[in-house]
């Protein structure tokens, strides 16, 4: 019981505390490429904060929807990294097939974030809607791919124990797998968090993207709260990918932790400089792309089969 | 078994009181609808008690009908069908009382009412002549409520495809009976056990006998074709009792069936699961290019129906294989899915009639901004939309839990191709799962959201207290269902029983509990709940400013100018599925300068129907024609088949 007071604490810490900070990094890393100073690594907090004290306006066609949807894209990865271990701290709550509990959940933020976006009438924000829902539909089955290698490997189906001890171990025995599905799962928090190559968080105006365009008519604490769960959407996930890459420890649970934000703060340098070197592609090579990644998670498991 | 009758007694009587012809409509309704509801209540009652009790209660009289007996059984899986069979009834009821106010609907109730007597004959009947005789009441009530309006010419068509797949299905079911009936002396059910020693190929054909037989009326793929036309041409509440109930007690008759068969060969469920993950794939993919919300509501009734053959496909594969953990929730996850389709999916044709009552149109580029006008109406469709995509805290995703666990489970332990074909399960399970998705927010995004597109949808109204309530309690058991997953899973314990006595046992066991779903949605309502008042907190107590949608620099959006169905479907078309679905569309581009008035039609018919059924069947007419040369319609000729018919006769009567 103590243990998972504590564990739900530090999640909520590191939920709440570290989340604006990746994007700081990752513009920074942006802005070291482009030869510029950028804006401050707490640019996200700040941005946060102010909105969170300003008043609102919204679009007279909309309905409650429009404002359901910034509540729930803050409730979905708040009850989500819940299920998931952050590096060393073991998931607070952890069930057998909360795998699937987990794909799920983000598709309810998907379906507000596009419902919302749906009610304000405009052209903008039903495109970004259509290319959210229908990108995701390619990118749930690689996430399912991902987690039933690990449930194959873990032979557990909580994520808490897939993502758990015996990924050190499984390391030694699939490597090929693994690497194949930390590729996809890194290349699936790409997708779900908008990022270059699929989406590009910087343009507001172009029709090219989707995640920015679909929160057009969003402000004040409304926009906040859609920034904020956006950014905890990008930690839970990124979590994931950084405890494939970094499975051991150490020992010393305070050292664990450090390497667990040393982790995420590099991945966000990574995409930093991803973001920097690549690109946008033309939206219709993304669904392409991301059959491409559902194959390769696919082949991953083929190796695991035989 | 005395509440059941009871129902039977009130709902018939129900039936014969509105078909007199009274002087105001209002009296047929209040007496039919009256009927339903309360015969309903009992039969309620009686599922209850079926569920409850620990044997099954029988019942049976002579019948003068050669081979046939009037013995009903109510054991848990009947109890299990009547449970969705009389809610649905009953809401249904309430609902129609006030949808079907109009002078043409004069027999309405009455065929209501006997469609509820002879569904819940199909689901107890203990006898094969019974059933078939039940099954054809089934059939031709419900024809008659597809076409209430019968001077449209595309509601009368739809109505004889429906009238033919289901006499299709029917024929295959009399070879069934006739042929099970002859191996065990007798049709009744209780001398049906007799088949389990059939073996080898004889078993198998009467299988793929019942396959194609139930197929037809549940609508799996390729025989779905009268389903996406006959579920919007009937009354909305009558398209939730065919989807939510009509539909369910074909799977009903398939697993009886089964019951009676000795332990199904794998290929069986493989046949099974091929099927379905086809039909799901296809449904989802033709429901996200309709633009009629009915027709594409009925598609998903094809894909969830395919995703119930998925899952028993499944549990049969791997009862043969011995798997009994896998077993057990594949058949959890069917059966689970099956009530759960039941309950969201009436929910959502009822939902849907309510906004055509209130627009006047099922046309979703009729619609939009629905939500303004019709705001119970339209919580309920966010709540069936939020429950059909298997999102928490709603009961959908209990069904698709369990069967996920099912696929992920074998996948994950199994090697070879005993673990490769649920891994591409899982794979199209999620791709259909993504495509429901896309499908949903499209109804509701432009039916209930944003700006109206026509005239009509901008003054439209809300439902009164009958519909509206309605919605509301399939809605709240949907909402239950999600909380207490629990509860659904005892309640499919109960027919998991007599199905699969090995695995059944698991249901109560501690390996495959779905509590955690429960405690779950909780804790996400509790979530939303926290974030909800933070909002409200930051937003202060000022009055939030509204102003119009931004256009981008635009000053002058219009409607026009809003994502259309056909705009939110077009990526998920050109980007994820197969050409062959390419709906027809008449380009409507403008080129040059001063470009004429064009227009742009788009029109999604269905595929198998138009490059199969239909090719086949006029050439089936075709050949048909060749044999009327028979009847030249002269006299003579016509005496002189009657005198070769009689010699005939007369030489074989000879010969015996």
């Amino acid at each position: 019981m103590r243990t998972t007071i504590l564990q739900l604490f530090l999640h909520l810490f590191l939920l709440f505390g570290l989340s604006p900070l990746l994007s700081g990094v990752i513009g920074k890393t942006k802005a070291l490429f482009a030869g510029r100073v950028g804006p401050p690594l707490l640019q996200l907090y700040f941005d946060i904060w102010k909105l969170f004290g300003k008043g609102m306006v919204i679009s007279r066609t909309t309905t409650w929807i429009f404002r359901a949807g910034p509540v729930v894209g803050l409730a979905v990865p708040l009850l989500a990294s819940l299920l998931i271990p952050f590096g060393p701290v073991g998931a607070p709550i952890s069930f057998s097939g909360d795998l699937i509990f987990f794909v799920y959940l983000f598709g309810l933020s998907r379906f507000f974030t596009a419902c919302a976006a749906l009610d304000t009438g405009s052209s903008f924000e039903g495109m970004g809607a259509v290319r959210e829902v229908t990108f995701s539909c390619l990118a749930e089955p690689t996430l399912f791919f991902v987690f039933i290698v690990l449930a194959r490997l873990s032979g557990s189906f909580s994520l808490d124990a897939m993502f758990g001890q015996t990924l050190a171990t499984s390391w030694h025995t699939a490597a090929p797998s693994l690497l194949l599905i930390l590729v996809c799962l890194f290349i699936v928090t790409l997708v779900e968090n908008c990022r270059i190559p699929f989406d590009d968080p910087n343009t507001h105006l172009e029709l090219t993207m989707i995640h920015e365009v679909m929160v057009l008519d969003h402000s004040g604490p409304d926009l906040g709260m859609i920034l904020y769960g956006a950014a905890m959407k990008f930690l839970v996930l990124g979590a994931l990918v950084v405890r494939l890459f970094l499975p051991g420890t150490t020992g010393n649970m305070a050292l664990d932790i450090l390497l667990f934000i040393g982790g995420l703060l590099f991945m966000a340098v990574v995409i930093g400089v991803i973001e920097s070197v690549m690109a946008r592609l033309r939206l219709l090579r993304i669904p392409q792309l991301l059959v491409g990644v559902s194959l390769l998670s696919f082949f991953s498991l083929i190796l695991l089969l035989r | 078994m005395n509440f059941l009758f009871l129902s039977w007694l009130v709902l018939g009587l129900g039936a014969c009181a509105a078909a007199l012809p009274w002087r105001s409509s209002k009296i047929t309704a209040i007496l039919g609808g009256g009927s339903a509801v309360l015969g309903c209540l009992s039969g309620l009652i009686a599922a209850g008690q079926g569920l409850v009790a620990d044997t099954a209660a029988t019942f049976s009289l002579p019948w003068s009908m050669p081979g046939g007996s009037f013995s009903l059984r109510l054991d848990g899986l009947s109890a299990f069908f009547l449970l969705p069979l009389f809610i649905i009834g009953l809401v249904g009821a309430l609902y129609g009382t006030e949808y079907m106010q109009k002078e043409k609907a004069r027999l309405h109730w009455t065929w209501y009412n006997l469609l509820l007597i002879s569904m819940a004959m199909v689901v107890t009947a203990a006898n094969g002549l019974l059933f078939l005789f039940a099954w054809e009441c089934m059939s031709l009530t419900s024809f008659f409520l597809v076409i209430t309006e019968y001077d449209l010419p595309e509601v009368v068509a739809a109505g004889w495809t429906y009238l033919l797949a289901t006499h299709l299905g029917a024929a295959c079911l009399f070879a069934f009976f006739l042929t099970a009936g002859a191996f065990c002396g007798s049709l009744d059910f209780a001398s049906f056990h007799l088949l389990s020693r059939l073996t080898g190929p004889v078993i198998s054909v009467l299988f793929l006998l019942l396959l194609v037989g139930f197929g037809s009326k549940a609508g799996i793929f390729p025989l779905h074709v009268w389903l996406p036309d006959a579920h919007p041409a009937a009354p909305s509440h009558v398209s939730a009792l065919m989807s939510g109930v009509m539909v369910k007690t074909a799977i009903y008759g398939l697993l009886r069936m089964c019951s009676f068969f000795p332990v199904s060969p794998a290929w069986w469920g493989g046949l099974l699961m091929t099927i379905g993950i086809t039909g799901a794939l296809f449904g989802i993919a033709m429901a996200a290019m309709q633009r009629d919300v009915k027709r594409s509501l009925a598609y998903s009734t094809v894909e969830n129906v395919g995703i119930i053959l998925l899952a028993l496909g499944f549990w049969m594969h791997s009862r043969a294989a011995g798997q009994h953990v896998v077993a057990a929730l594949a058949l959890a996850g069917g059966l689970i899915h099956l009530l759960n389709h039941a309950l969201f999916k009436s929910l959502l044709f009822l939902g849907a009639g309510s906004l055509m009552h209130g627009s006047g149109s099922r046309d979703l580029g009729r619609m939009g901004g629905l939500m303004r006008r019709m705001p119970v109406t339209g919580l309920m469709i966010v709540c069936g939309g939020m429950a059909i995509c298997a999102l928490p805290p709603f009961n959908g995703l209990v069904g698709e839990w369990f069967i996920y666990r099912a696929l992920v489970e074998s996948a994950a332990t199994l090697s070879g191709l005993g673990g490769f074909f649920p891994v591409m399960l899982v794979g199209f399970l999620a791709l259909v799962g993504g495509l429901v998705l896309i499908v949903m927010t499209r109804i509701i995004g432009i039916a209930l959201l944003g700006v109206p597109r026509s005239p009509a949808a901008a003054q439209a109204h809300e439902a009164g207290w009958p519909m509206r309530s309605a919605m509301i309690a399939l809605a709240l058991l949907c909402l239950a269902g999600g909380l207490m997953p629990i509860q659904l899973l005892r309640v499919a314990g109960r027919a998991a029983v007599l199905l699969d006595p090995d695995s059944a046992h698991l249901f109560t066991s501690q390996v495959i509990t779905p509590s955690w779903l429960g405690i779950m949605a909780l804790l996400l309502i509790g979530a939303l709940l926290a974030a909800f008042s933070f909002n409200r907190w930051r937003q202060g107590r000022g009055t939030v400013a509204a102003a119009s949608t931004w256009g981008c620099g635009f000053a002058f959006p219009s409607s026009r100018m809003s994502y259309s169905a056909e705009s939110y479907s077009e990526l998920a078309q050109s980007g994820i599925l197969c050409s062959c679905l390419t709906p027809e569309s008449r380009d409507g581009r403008t080129i040059g300068f001063f470009p004429m008035i064009r227009s742009f039609v788009f029109t999604a018919p269905d595929p198998v129907l138009e490059k199969f059924f239909k090719p086949l069947f006029q050439r089936l007419a075709g050949y048909c024609r060749r044999c009327c040369r028979l009847q030249s319609g002269n006299l003579h000729i016509y005496l002189l088949y009657v005198f070769s018919a009689t010699v005939l006769l007369l030489f074989w009567a000879g010969q015996r």
